[in-house]
């Protein structure tokens, strides 16, 4: 049985109450009880990593400096994805008075947003909107600046480690763990990073209490989501779906007819083949930031998995050794079987290569880099030899 | 003092001298300079107390902060999966033939750089372009002649 | 502090909180591997050989980058263990140059004794080394060779942390990533005080000295030159680690007998020129304490530092080149060690000059660079005709086919072969202060140090930076003006001790009189030069030799060394006098920082 994707409409336009009130009610509230409505929301970060932010703003409330920053990352750089993109033109208040009730919350008063290069045009237009809230925060009598720290270019930055090293003026490279940014941060002070979609998320579940934005998704997966939908669809774009379908039931709307294949969660999720359609729930078992790429049948999964691996080979920081080589091995080892030089069994060390990855590498790039590849391998390997 | 010397002295007022200014300062040069030469590094460097050396290899981390001297137009067309899916090498090679150069190249007489970058977040409307701060979608050859010819004629 | 207990392989184990897992595995004698852990260095965690299961995680833990927790279950070997280590060993040998027989450091690798412990091969994965790498040879003191780094940035948090140059960074990124400089300028431009100690903390070949011992079997082999070497005090006390021998042990006696054998024309000791610089030295702090107390002449800089070490002159001329006029004007033992060599020995022996050639066996990779200094020629040839690190005479003698055990214990040969325990302790941190005081003390006052049997303890030890006070009591009467004035003296080592010093000195804050600066860690002990590895345990033991060979001497005093005298009566005529100043002190010059 076929069943529409379920839209939601709560991040973009219904609901169209300003999002300065939330925060101007937000802060008539005790800070435990937003934090404990939060938990009740079973709100996870949007970024990709999936942790849950009533969990991080209560260990970010707890923690006792002189000095604590909320960071709201924007540097969305996972390819396939843009919904950050479209929040920060269409909807910034929500956002920013998400960052401003994280500030009530955990007691920080300087907030940034990581905004990335690729996005220098959104810049003019977020001052201003940080201007705005500026004389909101006076009024509400709410000790929070906020300014914009501009990206350099570096999908690694997106880790929020690499995040605050970039900040402080050092290579992007993350760093050991622990100690987290919550303990240990920007400038070694507590740090709140959460993504621009957790945030304005965070806006709309006060709006909504946790009680109505629970009824949205399903029990494993609470609430709304944007999808960044693109490849071979006629519905390319951002949307705003309830969590909790079944890839068949998205193909079926946002495919073109042809689909083979999607991947979702970005380079750094995972790619689902026609066969599995019908038995996979999108998001299930992993969390994701919502990119959805399709693929019909016309594309080479082979040229799909090489641009993946080109650009991890290109975007690792380079520090650990298995991510470092591993991206190089993994690119040139597919290159070497599809030209006949390595036996196509050579794929199946490439495979234990990418686990040794996942187990050992520093940080979620490295480590996630098994995902796709087992995912298109396994499920492709005739591409990757013929 | 040189205008580079005037320029580093003027960001570093502007934001500061401790180490987390490098990235703002080092894209202030970028903005006005196009690239970060030497002369600009070293400055930068003697300002912030830190050394070349650390300077480059911050600089050399980040693709938007080039070390090689780039052209009036930077050109960055986006090689990210939807973008190559939808046509970005016809592109490139168009380009590629319109200025006579090779992606990572500069133009002789400095007005463009074609480089190519990874996702620039415009894959549903791919595939997609900067040049300098400004996006361009849905490319085709034939758009991407216009576009580099309007600046063409604006530079000649 | 408090205390936590964990279980590593099933053993509990109790540590301070804090510890990392790698270090709580040590206490109970648990080898884990490393490649980027040096314990002299910040923490990197980025080669991950040293991964380890914690139980209940499903990725792997580097255990040097993680702190060990109460209740915490590790253990460090099991199947997915060793299948991830032997992956992780495979993937460097895959970026890395495997020309091990062609390798330098071939045999005291550390890459290469994992590869063989875990038994890589060559067909697991494709080669990823990038092609055409060129080696950097452009440095006197340093090679570079990127074919066979492994990124695990040991040098650029030495150059760093302990340092504080930062000459080399990491560049560029993902596969692109490599160890670098500024623009990726040859080692010869760039801001490099040549210490070497980017060399002594390199895992693999990727740096090493400057080797010249062609250059040096080539002269041996001329009948026609005659080939002077002579020999630091570090190099007696760690040559031995090249032989097997446990660290600390001295092997002066074999040394000498085995350069002898390989043909050398004469075996000297870089001592004497030690206590020749003690001499020279230390009139030039009287006479800059004279001029600036009695006379109060202004233009007399104060502190005086010592300039013994040229990794730390080429540190002041980069980044202090408006205070050089503190640097002593003595060259360092080496140089006036090839000074004297080609005038004062060559007279004495009847030798053309032009005919000697002059080698300088030090702990050191400076002294290369050094000895390449335009300053250096005041003989009229070039002083020094090179520098050899300790571990390039190790390998000169393995060349030679001696058996270093065996050999009998031999004398240096003269003149210029004597001299006392002050010179000796040259090689520690604190021993050329040690060895100034014993000897200016003597000459103000006419009678020695008091501290018991001369063993100035105070400026003794690894702490970074030391602070003592001497006061001068019942002086001498032509020294009355120092009648009870206190000399405030320090000493650092490790350039970025130097710094704090020479901060000091730069805001015209620095309380002291005298300050000694050796730029690696532990002083020349622990130099660029020596036997890999040096960590500070093995400074420790070096140190104790060279204290020892100290109390092993029947004279201990610079100014009694009889040769000394000798040089003096029959040559030099007075310290800081004519003949002096032109072979014995130099200028320095001004460096850009930047």
């Amino acid at each position: 049985m076929t069943n529409i994707p379920k839209k939601a409409d709560i991040l973009f336009s219904a609901y169209s109450v300003e999002p300065y009130q939330i925060l101007k009610d937000a802060m008539k509230r005790k800070k435990e009880d937003i934090i404990q409505e939060l938990l009740d929301s079973g709100l996870r970060g949007r970024g990709g990593a999936g942790f849950p932010t009533g969990m991080k703003w209560k260990f970010g409330a707890a923690e006792k400096a002189d000095q604590k920053y909320v960071i709201c990352n924007a540097d969305e750089g996972e390819p396939g994805t843009f919904k950050d993109k479209k929040l920060l033109t269409d909807v910034p208040r929500k956002t920013i008075s998400g960052m401003a009730i994280c500030a009530y919350v955990t007691g920080a008063t300087k907030g940034f947003i990581y905004l990335r290069a690729e996005y220098r045009y959104l810049l003019a237009s977020l001052e201003k909107e940080i201007e705005v809230f500026e004389q909101k925060a006076k009024e509400f009598g709410l000790d929070f600046e906020i300014k914009i720290f501009m990206g350099a270019g570096a999908y690694v930055c997106g880790e929020e480690t690499a995040l605050i090293e970039s900040m402080e003026g050092k290579r992007g490279e993350p760093r050991n763990k622990p100690p987290y940014p919550i303990q240990n941060g920007y400038l070694g002070k507590p740090t709140i990073v959460n993504n621009v979609e957790t945030l304005a998320s965070v806006s709309m579940v006060c709006r909504l209490g946790a009680e109505e934005y629970k009824k949205l998704g399903t029990s494993d997966q609470k609430g709304s989501k944007l999808f960044s939908i693109s490849g071979d669809s006629p519905k390319e774009g951002v949307h705003e779906l309830e969590l909790g379908m079944k890839v068949s039931d998205f193909v079926t709307e946002y495919g073109d007819g042809d689909t083979k294949a999607i991947q979702v969660g970005g380079v750094a999720g995972y790619c689902i083949p026609r066969k599995k359609f019908e038995s996979t729930i999108i998001g299930e078992g992993q969390t994701t930031g919502g990119s959805t790429l399709i693929f019909n049948s016309t594309r080479s999964m082979y040229r799909v998995l090489h641009n993946y691996l080109d650009f991890y080979a290109e975007e690792s920081c380079g520090q650990c050794t298995p991510c470092r080589v591993g991206c190089q091995q993994l690119l040139k080892g597919i290159e070497a079987v599809k030209a006949g030089t390595k036996p196509p069994k050579y794929l199946d060390q490439l495979m234990k290569l990418s686990n040794t990855m996942n187990l050992t590498s520093k940080c979620g790039l490295g480590q996630s880099v098994t995902n796709s590849f087992t995912t298109i391998v396994e499920n492709f390997r005739e591409e990757m030899i013929f | 003092m040189t205008k580079t010397n005037e320029l580093v002295k003027k960001l570093v007022e502007e934001h500061g001298v401790a180490r987390e200014s490098l990235l703002p300062v080092l894209q202030g040069i970028v903005k006005e300079e196009r690239y970060l030469s030497k002369e600009a590094m070293r400055d930068v460097a003697e300002q912030l107390d830190i050394s070349a050396a650390e300077v480059y290899g911050t600089a050399s981390f980040f693709s938007f902060l080039d070390t090689e001297e780039k052209g009036k137009y930077i050109i960055r067309v986006c090689k990210s999966i939807t973008c190559d899916m939808k046509g970005k090498c016809e592109l490139v090679r168009t380009m590629e033939d319109i200025l006579k150069i090779k992606v990572g190249q500069t133009t002789v007489g400095k007005r463009f750089s074609l480089l190519e970058t990874n996702c620039i977040g415009l894959c549903d409307q791919g595939p997609a372009m900067l040049i300098n701060d400004d996006y361009y979608t849905k490319l085709t050859p034939v758009k991407v002649r216009e576009i580099l010819g309007d600046l063409i004629r604006k530079t000649s | 502090m408090t205390n936590i207990t964990l279980k590593i392989d099933n053993v509990d184990v109790t540590v301070e909180k804090g510890t990392s897992i790698l270090d709580a595995a040590k206490k109970v004698d648990i080898r884990i591997p490393t490649l980027c852990h040096h314990e002299d260095l910040c923490i990197a965690g980025n080669c991950r050989i040293c991964v380890v299961e914690q139980i209940g995680k499903h990725t792997l833990t580097a255990s040097c980058a993680t702190p060990a927790e109460d209740g915490m279950e590790i253990k460090t070997s099991s199947p997915k263990i060793r299948k991830a280590r032997k992956d992780i060993m495979s993937l460097l040998v895959s970026e890395h140059n495997t020309q091990c027989t062609t390798c330098y450091r071939s045999t005291n690798c550390e890459l290469q004794d994992l590869a063989a412990e875990y038994n890589i091969d060559n067909e697991t994965y494709l080669s990823v080394l990038k092609p055409n790498l060129e080696i950097d040879k452009s440095s006197w003191s340093i090679e570079k060779d990127d074919s066979k780094c492994i990124r695990c940035q040991r040098c650029v948090r030495t150059c760093a942390d302990i340092q504080g140059v930062n000459a080399l960074a990491v560049t560029e990124k993902g596969n692109e990533m490599r160890v670098s400089t500024f623009m990726h300028l040859t080692m010869n431009e760039i801001v490099c005080t040549n210490c070497g100690q980017c060399i002594t903390h390199c895992p693999t070949g990727a740096l090493t000295e400057r080797r010249y011992y062609d250059e040096i079997w080539d002269a041996i082999d001329d009948p026609d030159k005659h080939v002077v070497v002579n020999t630091a005090p570090s190099v007696r006390v760690a040559l031995g680690e090249m032989f097997g021998y446990e660290v600390g042990t001295q092997v002066t006696g074999q040394m000498v007998t085995a350069l002898k054998k390989m043909g050398f024309d004469a075996v000297l000791d870089t001592d004497f020129a030690a206590d020749l610089t003690i001499i020279e030295e230390g009139h030039e702090l009287l006479a800059r304490l004279k001029a600036a107390l009695v006379d109060k002449d202004p233009n007399i800089k104060l502190p005086m530092i010592t300039s013994c070490s040229p990794g730390w002159v080429k540190f002041i001329e980069h980044m202090y080149p408006n205070h050089l006029g503190h640097l002593s004007t003595c060259k360092s033992p080496q140089q006036m060690f090839g000074a004297a060599v080609k005038t004062y020995y060559a007279e004495k022996k009847g030798i053309d000059p032009s005919k000697i050639v002059c080698v300088a066996g030090m702990p050191c990779a400076a002294k290369k660079y050094e000895a390449n200094r335009p300053e250096m020629r005041s003989s009229g040839y070039q002083d020094i005709d090179a520098g050899l690190t300790t571990r390039e005479i190790g390998h000169m003698i393995k060349q030679s086919g001696l058996d270093f055990k065996d050999l009998e214990n031999g004398e240096f040969d003269s003149l210029m072969g004597e001299s006392t325990g002050a010179g000796v302790i040259f090689g520690a941190t604190g021993g050329v202060m040690e060895a100034a005081l014993r000897t200016v003390y003597a000459v103000i006052t006419g009678r020695p140090v008091p501290f018991e049997r001369l063993n100035i303890t105070p400026v003794r030890g690894l702490k970074g930076i030391k602070e003592a006070g001497i006061k001068f009591e019942n002086c001498l009467p032509e020294y009355s003006w120092l009648e009870g004035v206190e000399a405030k003296v320090a000493i650092a080592h490790g350039l970025t001790n130097a710094r704090v010093i020479m901060d000091e000195v730069a805001a015209g804050t620095s309380p002291y009189h005298f300050i000694e600066i050796m730029a690696c860690p532990g002083g020349c002990i622990g130099g660029g030069g020596q036997p890999i590895p040096t960590t500070d345990a093995v400074r420790i033991k070096r140190t104790e030799a060279i204290y020892k060979e100290d109390m092993e001497k029947p004279i201990r005093m610079s100014h009694e060394n009889p040769e000394i005298t000798e040089i003096y009566e029959k040559f030099l005529k007075a310290p800081l006098g004519e003949k002096s100043h032109k072979l014995l002190h130099t200028k320095y010059r001004t460096r850009k920082r930047y």
